[in-house]
């Protein structure tokens, strides 16, 4: 039997949403057991790890304060020797843990995957590469498989057979490392759900002249997260962790709405790959209307109020 | 918003960097897969954009401290020498490109190896302080080079820093995550990624670009960095591309042009959808 392991990503003691959907991804290859780095959760995260199909929740206390790659990987490798595939999250920091990992294991390893399957007894990955442009297949070669996988590619769902899972506490040793971390300033959490995580993300770019009220607005009422283009937190109208693009946030949410964003090819990359595509540009000659399944070409000041307006009058039956 | 402080050496008196650079197809070009590989020609290639941020901040460590030398490094075929030459442009005073037949189809950990090999080659003949790089390739976007080149080098790894300084034989970074601005610091020798954030890179002048033409490039091989070949390429690769296909286009795209009712046509779009 397949053991596949899945790192879990946790925020202020929660799971995170993209862990119950790596869990649910897990069961579609193997036994998913989720490996919890630094002191034990609450049991009713062990509770929910295992509504989606988790059969353990393995602690590794040591892990607490390993913010060093080297030294999460080294514990995650010891909550993980039996696992035939380490599925985890794709984020920065994760990148490096997974290739730390793969170099103590000699896994093969993808990142940004948006999809895994067993086929013929391999692990197969599926990506978008060069701004989402092209699908690329990838087969894991080495015995072991470790898979960073992005948000929003799996939908969460509970496993048929549930249960709590059960806990059970690693041992590690994790190396000294040369790496200090001098300081650690935490960004305040966001209002509402992260970017990356977003099952909607409204974005403005230039178009907006700084003014996210009617951004924000709409973000609020569709139930989604507000991003921006480079221009705008260059600009300093926003901050950087809401930047999408190919050196920000890469998102791939069920729906994208780009208001007075051009569609520059590095915010194509960051978002191309999302659901359905909508832009609001007074530039006919706008590039993100070519990726876009319904374009606007109007002011943002007259376009997002009424839309505004109709969606809440169309609920309100 | 926060801005990020400029590269800058403070006691240094010679800062010995080394930049590794990847040639990529240029992003406005129309890029494509051949046999499972990037296909990437001398046409529409170039230096990775990203990879500009890691010359400019060896640069400006380097004038900062008065002196040094700061070298380009890049693998691959024939035309990746036009990465390197990019670099020589920018004002780097060494280009090296490993080319090697045995190279081709290596995963990450067969390119580590190889540039590990070639750091070593240059660290050993005078020792370098910084090995600088870009935060990503804009082709494939993985981000696991960095640190698998720290691990194989076995030095520190500073990675995704928008600020860097060293001072006193020590770099410090700062790195932005998603949740929490960290300062990291690691003894030299070090892998240091920068991201975008870092700097704003210099554009080429006349002189550099002239200067450039005459500046040679040192072409290895394997055999040269003393790598077995058979621990790169394609059959040393753990991971294998089985399939490429362009996306296909979105289909029934609709653009209008707001006339007064622009709002309620999208509105109209989204609830059709099921997506409001």
């Amino acid at each position: 039997m397949t053991t596949v392991a899945v790192l879990v990503e946790s925020r202020g003691g929660e799971a995170t949403q993209p862990t119950h959907e790596a869990i649910t991804l897990a069961r579609t290859l193997g036994t998913p057991v989720a490996v919890w780095l630094g002191a034990a959760p609450d049991p009713a995260q062990n509770a929910r790890l295992g509504i989606h199909g988790a059969t353990e929740v393995r602690v590794v206390p040591a892990a607490e304060d390993a913010r060093q790659p080297a030294r999460a990987a080294a514990a995650l490798a010891a909550a993980t020797a039996d696992a035939d595939i380490v599925l985890m999250i794709s984020t920065f920091v994760n990148k490096e843990i997974a290739t730390r990992l793969a170099l103590l294991t000699g896994a093969g390893v993808v990142v940004d995957a948006a999809g895994v399957e067993l086929v013929d007894g391999h692990v197969e990955t599926l990506q978008t590469v060069f701004a989402a442009t092209w699908n690329v297949r990838t087969r894991i070669a080495a015995e072991k498989a470790i898979v960073a996988i992005r948000p929003n590619t799996t939908l969460a769902s509970p496993a048929e057979e549930t249960g709590a899972a059960t806990t059970v506490v690693v041992d590690a040793e994790l190396p000294e490392v040369p790496e200090v971390i001098a300081s650690v300033e935490p960004v305040p959490a966001p209002e509402g759900v992260p970017l990356a995580e977003a099952p909607v993300v409204v974005s403005g770019g230039r178009g907006t002249n700084g003014d996210y009220t009617l951004v924000r607005e709409l973000a609020d009422l569709l139930g989604g997260a507000v991003g921006a283009s480079r221009d705008a937190t260059d600009e300093g109208w926003i901050s950087h962790e809401h930047m999408v693009g190919q050196t920000g946030t890469t998102v791939t949410p069920a729906l994208y709405v780009a208001c007075g964003i051009s569609g520059a090819v590095h915010h194509r990359g960051g978002m191309q790959a999302s659901g359905t595509i909508v832009a609001v540009n007074i530039d006919p000659d706008a590039p993100i209307f070519e990726i876009a399944d319904f374009g606007v070409v109007g002011d943002l000041g007259d376009v997002l109020p009424q839309a505004i307006a109709h969606i809440e009058k169309h609920r309100a039956g | 918003m926060e801005v990020a402080p400029a590269s800058s050496a403070a006691t240094l008196s010679r800062m010995r960097i080394l930049v590794t650079v990847k040639f990529v197809p240029d992003l406005q070009s129309q890029r494509s897969f051949t046999d499972g590989a990037v296909t990437r020609t001398g046409d529409d290639g170039t230096m990775n954009e990203l990879d500009e941020n890691a010359v400019e901040a060896a640069l400006q460590l380097k004038e900062a401290a008065g002196e040094g030398e700061v070298y380009a490094l890049t693998v691959g075929g024939d035309d990746a020498v036009a990465a390197v030459r990019k670099a020589l442009q920018l004002g780097v005073d060494h280009a090296i490109h490993v080319s090697d037949a045995g190279v081709a189809g290596s995963d990450v950990f067969g390119t580590a190896k190889v540039i590990a090999a070639a750091v070593r080659k240059v660290h050993e003949e005078d020792p370098l302080d910084l090995v600088i790089t870009g935060m990503a390739a804009l082709d494939g976007l993985t981000s696991m080079l960095p640190t698998a080149l720290a691990a194989e080098l076995g030095w520190s790894q500073l990675t995704l820093a928008s600020g860097l300084t060293v001072e006193g034989g020590a770099a410090s970074i700062v790195r932005h995550l998603p949740d929490a601005h960290e300062t990291v610091s690691a003894p030299l020798p070090a892998v240091v990624s920068v991201t975008d954030e870092a700097n704003t890179p210099r554009y080429p002048n006349f002189k550099l670009i002239m200067a450039a033409r005459s500046k040679p490039v040192a072409t290895w091989t394997l055999e040269d960095l003393g790598v077995d070949p058979s621990s790169v390429g394609a059959g040393a690769a753990r991971t294998v591309v089985v399939d490429a296909s362009p996306r296909p286009p979105r289909e029934n795209r609709v653009t209008v042009t707001d006339t007064g009712e622009g709002g309620v046509a999208l509105a109209d779009f989204l609830i059709e959808r099921g997506l409001a």
